[in-house]
Protein backbone atom coordinates (compact mmCIF):
# COMPACT_ATOMS: atom_id res chain seq x y z
CA UNK A 1 0.00 0.00 0.00
CA UNK A 2 1.22 3.31 -1.05
CA UNK A 3 2.78 5.93 1.90
CA UNK A 4 1.52 9.46 2.21
CA UNK A 5 3.94 11.98 3.61
CA UNK A 6 2.97 15.40 4.65
CA UNK A 7 5.70 18.00 5.45
CA UNK A 8 4.53 20.93 7.38
CA UNK A 9 6.56 23.70 7.81
CA UNK A 10 6.20 26.10 11.28
CA UNK A 11 7.11 29.26 13.02
CA UNK A 12 9.36 26.91 15.26
CA UNK A 13 10.44 24.02 13.16
CA UNK A 14 9.55 21.24 10.44
CA UNK A 15 7.46 18.24 11.04
CA UNK A 16 6.77 15.22 9.09
CA UNK A 17 3.33 13.34 9.65
CA UNK A 18 3.42 9.75 7.73
CA UNK A 19 0.21 7.37 6.97
CA UNK A 20 -0.44 4.82 5.15
CA UNK A 21 -2.78 5.11 2.18
CA UNK A 22 -5.87 5.03 4.30
CA UNK A 23 -4.81 8.11 5.64
CA UNK A 24 -6.33 7.62 8.97
CA UNK A 25 -3.31 7.11 11.39
CA UNK A 26 -0.77 9.31 11.54
CA UNK A 27 2.70 9.30 12.88
CA UNK A 28 4.39 12.82 13.82
CA UNK A 29 7.72 13.11 13.82
CA UNK A 30 9.43 16.91 14.54
CA UNK A 31 10.66 19.38 15.25
CA UNK A 32 13.44 19.33 13.10
CA UNK A 33 14.97 22.27 13.04
CA UNK A 34 13.23 23.35 16.31
CA UNK A 35 13.06 27.27 17.40
CA UNK A 36 13.63 28.12 13.69
CA UNK A 37 11.17 29.32 11.31
CA UNK A 38 10.49 26.64 8.16
CA UNK A 39 9.34 28.74 5.80
CA UNK A 40 8.80 26.10 3.81
CA UNK A 41 9.98 21.74 2.72
CA UNK A 42 9.33 20.57 -0.90
CA UNK A 43 10.88 17.51 -2.22
CA UNK A 44 11.57 15.69 -5.65
CA UNK A 45 8.73 15.03 -7.57
CA UNK A 46 11.75 12.65 -9.34
CA UNK A 47 13.58 11.83 -5.86
CA UNK A 48 10.68 12.10 -2.96
CA UNK A 49 13.65 11.14 -0.55
CA UNK A 50 14.85 14.15 -1.63
CA UNK A 51 13.72 17.19 0.41
CA UNK A 52 14.75 20.95 0.48
CA UNK A 53 13.59 22.96 3.50
CA UNK A 54 13.79 26.21 4.04
CA UNK A 55 15.09 27.62 7.52
CA UNK A 56 15.47 30.86 8.64
CA UNK A 57 15.39 32.90 11.96
CA UNK A 58 15.77 36.53 12.81
CA UNK A 59 18.50 36.76 14.56
CA UNK A 60 20.90 34.24 12.29
CA UNK A 61 19.29 34.52 8.46
CA UNK A 62 18.84 32.34 6.02
CA UNK A 63 19.73 28.48 5.79
CA UNK A 64 18.86 26.00 3.27
CA UNK A 65 18.65 22.60 4.12
CA UNK A 66 18.32 18.96 1.99
CA UNK A 67 17.80 15.50 3.36
CA UNK A 68 18.66 12.35 0.90
CA UNK A 69 16.74 10.28 2.95
CA UNK A 70 13.00 11.36 3.22
CA UNK A 71 13.51 13.73 5.97
CA UNK A 72 15.11 11.91 8.77
CA UNK A 73 18.74 13.19 8.47
CA UNK A 74 19.83 16.77 6.82
CA UNK A 75 22.57 18.84 6.02
CA UNK A 76 23.05 22.34 4.08
CA UNK A 77 23.72 21.04 0.87
CA UNK A 78 26.84 23.26 0.50
CA UNK A 79 28.33 23.83 3.42
CA UNK A 80 28.26 20.85 6.41
CA UNK A 81 30.07 21.38 9.23
CA UNK A 82 32.94 19.27 8.13
CA UNK A 83 35.55 20.07 5.88
CA UNK A 84 35.14 18.57 2.17
CA UNK A 85 38.20 16.33 1.09
CA UNK A 86 38.78 18.94 -1.42
CA UNK A 87 39.11 22.16 0.29
CA UNK A 88 37.04 24.36 2.90
CA UNK A 89 33.47 24.72 1.55
CA UNK A 90 32.34 28.14 2.04
CA UNK A 91 28.40 27.91 3.06
CA UNK A 92 27.38 28.80 -0.17
CA UNK A 93 24.17 27.31 0.32
CA UNK A 94 22.98 29.64 2.35
CA UNK A 95 23.95 32.46 0.14
CA UNK A 96 21.42 34.48 -1.87
CA UNK A 97 22.92 37.96 -3.36
CA UNK A 98 21.14 39.69 -6.27
CA UNK A 99 22.84 39.56 -9.45
CA UNK A 100 24.73 42.92 -10.39
CA UNK A 101 23.54 46.24 -9.05
CA UNK A 102 20.93 45.18 -6.96
CA UNK A 103 19.32 48.23 -8.13
CA UNK A 104 15.75 49.73 -6.12
CA UNK A 105 11.87 49.58 -5.55
CA UNK A 106 9.21 51.68 -4.05
CA UNK A 107 9.49 51.89 -0.81
CA UNK A 108 6.24 52.39 1.86
CA UNK A 109 7.05 56.63 1.58
CA UNK A 110 7.35 56.56 -2.33
CA UNK A 111 11.03 56.49 -2.69
CA UNK A 112 13.34 54.04 -4.21
CA UNK A 113 14.48 51.65 -1.34
CA UNK A 114 17.53 48.78 -2.44
CA UNK A 115 16.76 45.23 -2.59
CA UNK A 116 17.86 43.07 0.34
CA UNK A 117 17.47 39.46 0.74
CA UNK A 118 15.79 38.46 3.59
CA UNK A 119 14.35 35.05 2.87
CA UNK A 120 13.25 32.12 1.22
CA UNK A 121 9.12 31.84 1.42
CA UNK A 122 9.44 28.87 -1.43
CA UNK A 123 10.74 26.20 -2.98
CA UNK A 124 10.06 24.72 -5.81
CA UNK A 125 11.82 21.86 -6.96
CA UNK A 126 12.48 20.77 -10.49
CA UNK A 127 10.23 18.42 -12.96
CA UNK A 128 12.91 17.08 -14.90
CA UNK A 129 16.33 17.20 -12.34
CA UNK A 130 16.28 16.53 -8.94
CA UNK A 131 19.93 18.66 -8.31
CA UNK A 132 17.49 21.80 -10.22
CA UNK A 133 15.04 24.04 -7.89
CA UNK A 134 14.01 27.80 -7.58
CA UNK A 135 13.99 29.30 -4.60
CA UNK A 136 11.10 32.50 -4.23
CA UNK A 137 12.46 34.96 -1.88
CA UNK A 138 12.14 38.11 -0.03
CA UNK A 139 12.75 41.31 -1.30
CA UNK A 140 10.93 39.59 -4.27
CA UNK A 141 13.46 37.48 -6.75
CA UNK A 142 13.96 34.07 -7.90
CA UNK A 143 17.09 31.88 -7.30
CA UNK A 144 18.05 28.66 -8.91
CA UNK A 145 20.16 25.89 -8.12
CA UNK A 146 21.15 23.66 -10.60
CA UNK A 147 23.67 21.53 -8.29
CA UNK A 148 20.99 20.08 -5.41
CA UNK A 149 21.13 23.44 -3.15
CA UNK A 150 25.02 23.90 -3.35
CA UNK A 151 24.65 27.05 -4.95
CA UNK A 152 22.23 29.77 -5.79
CA UNK A 153 22.55 31.78 -8.31
CA UNK A 154 19.66 34.73 -9.01
CA UNK A 155 17.14 34.84 -12.41
CA UNK A 156 17.69 38.53 -12.71
CA UNK A 157 15.12 39.00 -15.06
CA UNK A 158 12.20 38.80 -13.29
CA UNK A 159 13.10 42.08 -11.07
CA UNK A 160 13.72 44.11 -14.79
CA UNK A 161 9.54 43.20 -15.23
CA UNK A 162 8.93 46.50 -13.37
CA UNK A 163 10.46 45.92 -10.31
CA UNK A 164 11.30 49.55 -10.13
CA UNK A 165 7.15 49.80 -9.07
CA UNK A 166 6.91 46.92 -7.09
CA UNK A 167 6.08 48.11 -3.71
CA UNK A 168 6.06 45.66 -0.64
CA UNK A 169 2.46 45.50 1.20
CA UNK A 170 2.11 44.96 5.03
CA UNK A 171 3.59 41.06 5.01
CA UNK A 172 6.45 42.01 2.62
CA UNK A 173 7.30 41.93 -0.08
CA UNK A 174 8.27 37.90 -1.82
CA UNK A 175 7.77 35.41 -4.37
CA UNK A 176 5.59 33.22 -2.79
CA UNK A 177 4.58 31.29 -5.65
CA UNK A 178 6.72 29.07 -8.44
CA UNK A 179 4.30 27.31 -10.49
CA UNK A 180 6.27 25.25 -13.19
CA UNK A 181 4.60 24.03 -16.15
CA UNK A 182 4.81 20.07 -16.21
CA UNK A 183 4.40 20.21 -20.34
CA UNK A 184 6.88 23.30 -20.65
CA UNK A 185 9.69 23.26 -18.34
CA UNK A 186 10.84 26.94 -19.93
CA UNK A 187 7.46 28.15 -19.04
CA UNK A 188 7.57 29.25 -15.13
CA UNK A 189 4.93 31.63 -13.00
CA UNK A 190 5.58 33.09 -10.05
CA UNK A 191 3.48 35.14 -8.08
CA UNK A 192 4.68 38.45 -5.30
CA UNK A 193 2.39 39.75 -3.05
CA UNK A 194 1.47 43.50 -4.24
CA UNK A 195 3.70 42.68 -7.17
CA UNK A 196 1.34 40.48 -9.45
CA UNK A 197 1.89 37.20 -11.33
CA UNK A 198 4.43 37.07 -13.90
CA UNK A 199 5.32 34.54 -16.35
CA UNK A 200 8.54 33.10 -18.45
CA UNK A 201 8.84 31.43 -21.10
CA UNK A 202 12.15 30.97 -21.62
CA UNK A 203 13.66 29.38 -18.36
CA UNK A 204 13.75 32.24 -16.33
CA UNK A 205 15.81 34.54 -18.63
CA UNK A 206 12.69 37.31 -19.24
CA UNK A 207 9.56 37.87 -17.58
CA UNK A 208 6.90 39.80 -18.40
CA UNK A 209 3.54 40.18 -15.93
CA UNK A 210 0.21 38.17 -16.22
CA UNK A 211 -2.03 40.26 -15.07
CA UNK A 212 -4.46 41.77 -17.41
CA UNK A 213 -7.83 41.17 -15.56
CA UNK A 214 -6.66 41.59 -11.63
CA UNK A 215 -8.60 44.32 -10.58
CA UNK A 216 -7.62 46.05 -7.39
CA UNK A 217 -9.71 49.05 -7.16
CA UNK A 218 -9.23 49.19 -2.78
CA UNK A 219 -5.46 48.39 -3.03
CA UNK A 220 -4.25 50.29 -6.12
CA UNK A 221 -5.31 53.81 -7.51
CA UNK A 222 -5.56 52.31 -11.03
CA UNK A 223 -7.48 49.04 -10.42
CA UNK A 224 -6.02 47.71 -13.57
CA UNK A 225 -2.33 48.46 -13.03
CA UNK A 226 0.01 45.96 -15.07
CA UNK A 227 1.77 45.63 -11.53
CA UNK A 228 1.09 46.00 -7.71
CA UNK A 229 -1.82 43.50 -7.55
CA UNK A 230 -1.74 41.51 -4.30
CA UNK A 231 -1.91 37.99 -5.58
CA UNK A 232 -1.98 35.28 -2.47
CA UNK A 233 -1.64 32.32 -4.76
CA UNK A 234 -1.71 30.39 -7.60
CA UNK A 235 -2.58 26.72 -8.58
CA UNK A 236 -2.60 24.70 -11.72
CA UNK A 237 -3.81 21.31 -12.60
CA UNK A 238 -0.80 19.21 -14.09
CA UNK A 239 -2.61 18.05 -16.95
CA UNK A 240 -3.92 21.18 -18.16
CA UNK A 241 -1.15 23.93 -17.25
CA UNK A 242 -3.06 27.00 -19.68
CA UNK A 243 -5.81 26.84 -16.84
CA UNK A 244 -4.40 28.91 -13.54
CA UNK A 245 -6.62 29.59 -10.44
CA UNK A 246 -5.52 32.66 -8.41
CA UNK A 247 -6.68 33.56 -4.76
CA UNK A 248 -5.83 36.71 -4.91
CA UNK A 249 -6.30 39.53 -1.88
CA UNK A 250 -10.18 39.48 -2.86
CA UNK A 251 -11.44 37.94 -5.58
CA UNK A 252 -10.64 34.45 -6.24
CA UNK A 253 -9.79 34.38 -10.59
CA UNK A 254 -9.27 32.04 -13.25
CA UNK A 255 -7.28 32.23 -16.54
CA UNK A 256 -7.74 30.04 -19.34
CA UNK A 257 -4.76 30.78 -21.11
CA UNK A 258 -2.28 30.55 -19.25
CA UNK A 259 -2.00 34.22 -17.54
CA UNK A 260 -2.80 35.91 -20.51
CA UNK A 261 -5.87 37.29 -19.09
CA UNK A 262 -7.60 36.83 -16.10
CA UNK A 263 -11.45 36.87 -14.97
CA UNK A 264 -13.19 36.04 -12.02
CA UNK A 265 -14.52 33.11 -10.56
CA UNK A 266 -15.84 34.14 -6.45
CA UNK A 267 -19.76 33.06 -7.22
CA UNK A 268 -21.09 32.62 -4.26
CA UNK A 269 -18.42 32.32 -1.78
CA UNK A 270 -19.49 33.84 1.54
CA UNK A 271 -16.19 35.95 1.18
CA UNK A 272 -13.49 35.59 -1.58
CA UNK A 273 -10.40 37.12 0.38
CA UNK A 274 -8.04 33.91 1.31
CA UNK A 275 -5.01 32.91 0.93
CA UNK A 276 -4.29 29.65 -0.33
CA UNK A 277 -6.05 27.67 -3.31
CA UNK A 278 -5.32 24.37 -4.71
CA UNK A 279 -6.88 21.66 -7.34
CA UNK A 280 -8.43 18.41 -6.83
CA UNK A 281 -5.42 15.81 -8.06
CA UNK A 282 -7.60 14.30 -10.67
CA UNK A 283 -10.44 16.38 -11.52
CA UNK A 284 -9.23 19.41 -13.10
CA UNK A 285 -12.21 21.70 -12.47
CA UNK A 286 -12.24 21.04 -9.05
CA UNK A 287 -10.17 23.63 -6.81
CA UNK A 288 -10.52 24.66 -3.11
CA UNK A 289 -10.47 28.19 -1.75
CA UNK A 290 -10.12 28.83 2.49
CA UNK A 291 -12.76 31.94 2.86
CA UNK A 292 -11.55 34.49 5.39
CA UNK A 293 -13.40 37.38 6.03
CA UNK A 294 -11.30 40.22 5.59
CA UNK A 295 -8.03 41.58 5.02
CA UNK A 296 -8.78 43.61 8.23
CA UNK A 297 -9.73 40.32 9.96
CA UNK A 298 -7.72 37.35 8.92
CA UNK A 299 -9.85 34.70 10.41
CA UNK A 300 -13.04 32.65 9.18
CA UNK A 301 -16.30 34.21 8.51
CA UNK A 302 -18.69 33.39 11.53
CA UNK A 303 -16.03 31.98 13.81
CA UNK A 304 -16.47 28.98 11.09
CA UNK A 305 -13.37 27.21 9.50
CA UNK A 306 -14.67 25.96 6.44
CA UNK A 307 -13.41 24.62 3.24
CA UNK A 308 -15.31 25.61 -0.13
CA UNK A 309 -14.85 23.60 -3.26
CA UNK A 310 -15.96 24.47 -6.53
CA UNK A 311 -16.70 21.21 -9.00
CA UNK A 312 -17.07 23.65 -12.15
CA UNK A 313 -14.05 26.14 -11.85
CA UNK A 314 -15.69 28.39 -9.87
CA UNK A 315 -18.68 30.52 -9.21
CA UNK A 316 -20.52 27.71 -8.07
CA UNK A 317 -19.19 26.47 -4.08
CA UNK A 318 -20.09 24.43 -1.72
CA UNK A 319 -18.93 24.49 1.58
CA UNK A 320 -17.10 21.67 3.34
CA UNK A 321 -17.50 21.47 7.03
CA UNK A 322 -17.43 18.01 8.35
CA UNK A 323 -14.90 17.36 10.98
CA UNK A 324 -14.37 21.21 10.75
CA UNK A 325 -14.35 23.17 13.82
CA UNK A 326 -17.98 25.59 13.45
CA UNK A 327 -17.94 27.52 16.30
CA UNK A 328 -15.27 30.20 17.95
CA UNK A 329 -12.19 29.23 15.22
CA UNK A 330 -10.39 31.82 14.51
CA UNK A 331 -7.60 30.82 13.15
CA UNK A 332 -6.10 31.34 9.57
CA UNK A 333 -4.33 28.85 6.73
CA UNK A 334 -1.54 30.54 4.63
CA UNK A 335 -0.73 30.43 1.33
CA UNK A 336 1.62 27.80 0.99
CA UNK A 337 -0.34 26.00 3.25
CA UNK A 338 -2.54 23.60 1.63
CA UNK A 339 -1.66 20.82 -0.34
CA UNK A 340 -3.40 17.59 -2.30
CA UNK A 341 -2.23 14.43 -2.74
CA UNK A 342 -2.62 12.13 -6.01
CA UNK A 343 -4.31 8.82 -4.02
CA UNK A 344 -7.52 8.04 -5.23
CA UNK A 345 -9.85 9.53 -4.04
CA UNK A 346 -7.61 12.20 -3.50
CA UNK A 347 -6.32 13.53 0.05
CA UNK A 348 -6.78 17.83 0.71
CA UNK A 349 -4.39 19.07 3.42
CA UNK A 350 -3.93 22.03 5.16
CA UNK A 351 -2.26 23.63 8.53
CA UNK A 352 -3.15 26.81 10.17
CA UNK A 353 -1.93 29.39 12.12
CA UNK A 354 -3.57 27.54 15.36
CA UNK A 355 -1.22 24.55 14.75
CA UNK A 356 -3.89 22.39 13.32
CA UNK A 357 -3.06 20.26 10.33
CA UNK A 358 -6.33 18.77 8.71
CA UNK A 359 -6.53 16.42 6.22
CA UNK A 360 -9.32 14.48 4.27
CA UNK A 361 -9.01 11.17 2.82
CA UNK A 362 -12.72 11.96 0.54
CA UNK A 363 -11.69 14.55 -1.48
CA UNK A 364 -13.05 17.05 0.92
CA UNK A 365 -16.21 15.46 2.08
CA UNK A 366 -15.08 15.12 5.80
CA UNK A 367 -12.21 16.50 7.66
CA UNK A 368 -9.95 15.39 10.62
CA UNK A 369 -6.97 16.74 12.47
CA UNK A 370 -4.02 15.03 11.79
CA UNK A 371 -2.28 16.78 14.79
CA UNK A 372 -3.73 19.75 16.56
CA UNK A 373 -0.99 21.63 18.53
CA UNK A 374 1.91 22.37 16.31
CA UNK A 375 3.35 25.92 16.35
CA UNK A 376 1.60 28.16 13.97
CA UNK A 377 2.06 26.49 10.24
CA UNK A 378 3.80 28.28 7.71
CA UNK A 379 3.16 25.67 4.94
CA UNK A 380 2.09 22.07 4.36
CA UNK A 381 3.17 19.61 1.30
CA UNK A 382 2.33 16.06 0.60
CA UNK A 383 4.29 13.41 -0.89
CA UNK A 384 2.68 9.99 -1.99
CA UNK A 385 5.18 7.18 -1.56
CA UNK A 386 5.54 3.92 -3.29
CA UNK B 1 43.46 28.75 21.53
CA UNK B 2 40.84 31.31 21.43
CA UNK B 3 37.63 30.13 23.26
CA UNK B 4 34.41 30.76 21.61
CA UNK B 5 31.16 30.04 23.02
CA UNK B 6 28.11 30.02 20.51
CA UNK B 7 24.44 30.86 20.90
CA UNK B 8 22.29 27.20 21.25
CA UNK B 9 20.69 27.46 17.37
CA UNK B 10 24.02 27.86 16.17
CA UNK B 11 25.54 25.28 17.71
CA UNK B 12 23.30 23.32 16.73
CA UNK B 13 23.29 23.97 13.27
CA UNK B 14 27.46 23.61 13.64
CA UNK B 15 26.94 20.20 15.68
CA UNK B 16 29.41 21.25 18.37
CA UNK B 17 28.52 20.89 22.05
CA UNK B 18 30.00 23.68 24.46
CA UNK B 19 32.59 25.90 23.54
CA UNK B 20 34.41 25.77 19.93
CA UNK B 21 38.36 26.23 20.54
CA UNK B 22 40.40 27.64 17.07
CA UNK B 23 43.77 28.55 16.08
CA UNK B 24 43.35 32.48 15.47
CA UNK B 25 46.34 33.58 13.60
CA UNK B 26 47.92 37.12 15.23
CA UNK B 27 46.43 39.60 15.38
CA UNK B 28 43.56 38.43 17.63
CA UNK B 29 40.53 40.39 16.11
CA UNK B 30 36.69 39.70 15.95
CA UNK B 31 37.08 39.60 11.97
CA UNK B 32 39.78 37.40 12.67
CA UNK B 33 38.46 34.99 15.16
CA UNK B 34 34.88 35.05 12.28
CA UNK B 35 37.15 34.18 9.59
CA UNK B 36 38.68 30.92 11.04
CA UNK B 37 35.12 30.05 12.58
CA UNK B 38 33.64 30.30 9.20
CA UNK B 39 36.17 28.20 7.60
CA UNK B 40 36.18 25.69 10.31
CA UNK B 41 32.22 25.64 10.31
CA UNK B 42 30.88 27.00 6.76
CA UNK B 43 27.32 26.59 7.67
CA UNK B 44 28.21 29.26 9.80
CA UNK B 45 28.49 31.26 7.35
CA UNK B 46 25.77 34.16 6.99
CA UNK B 47 24.31 33.98 10.16
CA UNK B 48 27.11 35.94 12.53
CA UNK B 49 27.27 38.55 9.53
CA UNK B 50 26.12 39.23 5.82
CA UNK B 51 27.41 37.19 3.31
CA UNK B 52 28.08 40.30 0.81
CA UNK B 53 28.98 43.01 2.98
CA UNK B 54 29.80 41.14 5.85
CA UNK B 55 28.56 43.45 8.53
CA UNK B 56 27.00 41.79 11.85
CA UNK B 57 23.52 40.75 11.35
CA UNK B 58 21.11 43.18 13.77
CA UNK B 59 20.61 40.92 16.91
CA UNK B 60 23.84 39.25 17.01
CA UNK B 61 26.59 40.73 19.80
CA UNK B 62 29.89 39.83 20.55
CA UNK B 63 30.57 39.73 24.37
CA UNK B 64 34.56 39.52 25.49
CA UNK B 65 35.51 40.61 28.95
CA UNK B 66 32.44 41.80 30.48
CA UNK B 67 32.43 44.28 27.28
CA UNK B 68 30.03 44.88 24.68
CA UNK B 69 32.29 44.76 21.84
CA UNK B 70 29.38 44.77 18.99
CA UNK B 71 30.17 48.41 17.88
CA UNK B 72 33.65 48.24 17.58
CA UNK B 73 35.67 48.04 14.54
CA UNK B 74 36.18 44.45 13.53
CA UNK B 75 39.53 44.80 13.15
CA UNK B 76 40.18 46.17 16.88
CA UNK B 77 42.69 44.11 18.38
CA UNK B 78 40.93 41.70 21.32
CA UNK B 79 41.67 41.77 25.22
CA UNK B 80 45.06 39.64 26.30
CA UNK B 81 42.41 36.99 28.30
CA UNK B 82 40.72 36.23 24.81
CA UNK B 83 43.89 35.98 23.15
CA UNK B 84 45.30 33.17 25.95
CA UNK B 85 42.31 31.63 26.52
CA UNK B 86 41.40 32.35 29.59
CA UNK B 87 38.12 34.34 28.90
CA UNK B 88 35.93 33.26 26.16
CA UNK B 89 34.37 34.93 22.82
CA UNK B 90 30.69 35.23 22.86
CA UNK B 91 28.76 35.71 20.05
CA UNK B 92 25.49 35.90 21.69
CA UNK B 93 22.04 36.12 20.20
CA UNK B 94 20.14 39.51 21.40
CA UNK B 95 17.10 39.35 23.42
CA UNK B 96 13.85 38.95 21.59
CA UNK B 97 12.24 41.58 24.51
CA UNK B 98 8.62 41.17 24.71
Amino acid sequence: MSKVRVLAGTKKGAFILTADGKRKDWEVSGPHFAGWEIYHLKGSPLDPDRIYASQSSGWFGQIIQRSDDGGKTWQPPGGGPEPSPDGMPRGESNKFVYEGEAGAHKWYDGTQHPWEFKRVWHLEPSLTNPDIAYAGVEDAAIFKTADGGKTWKELPGLRQAKGHLWQPGAGGMAVHTIVIDPKNAERIFVAISAGGVFRTEDGGKTWRPATRGLKSPFELPDPDAEVGHCVHRIAIHPSRPDVLFMQKHWDVMRSDNAGDSWHEVSGNLPSDFGFPIDVHAHEPETIYVVPIKSDSEHYPPEGKLRVYRSKTGGNEWEALTKGLPQKDCYVNVLRDAMAVDQLDPCGIYFGTTGGQVYGSADGGNSWNAIVRDLPAVLSVEVQVLP
Amino acid sequence: MIRVELPYHLRNLARVDGEVQLEVPAPVTVQAILDALEARYPVLCGTIRDHGTLKRRPFIRFFACREDLSLEPIDTALPEAIVNGSEPFLVVGAMAGG
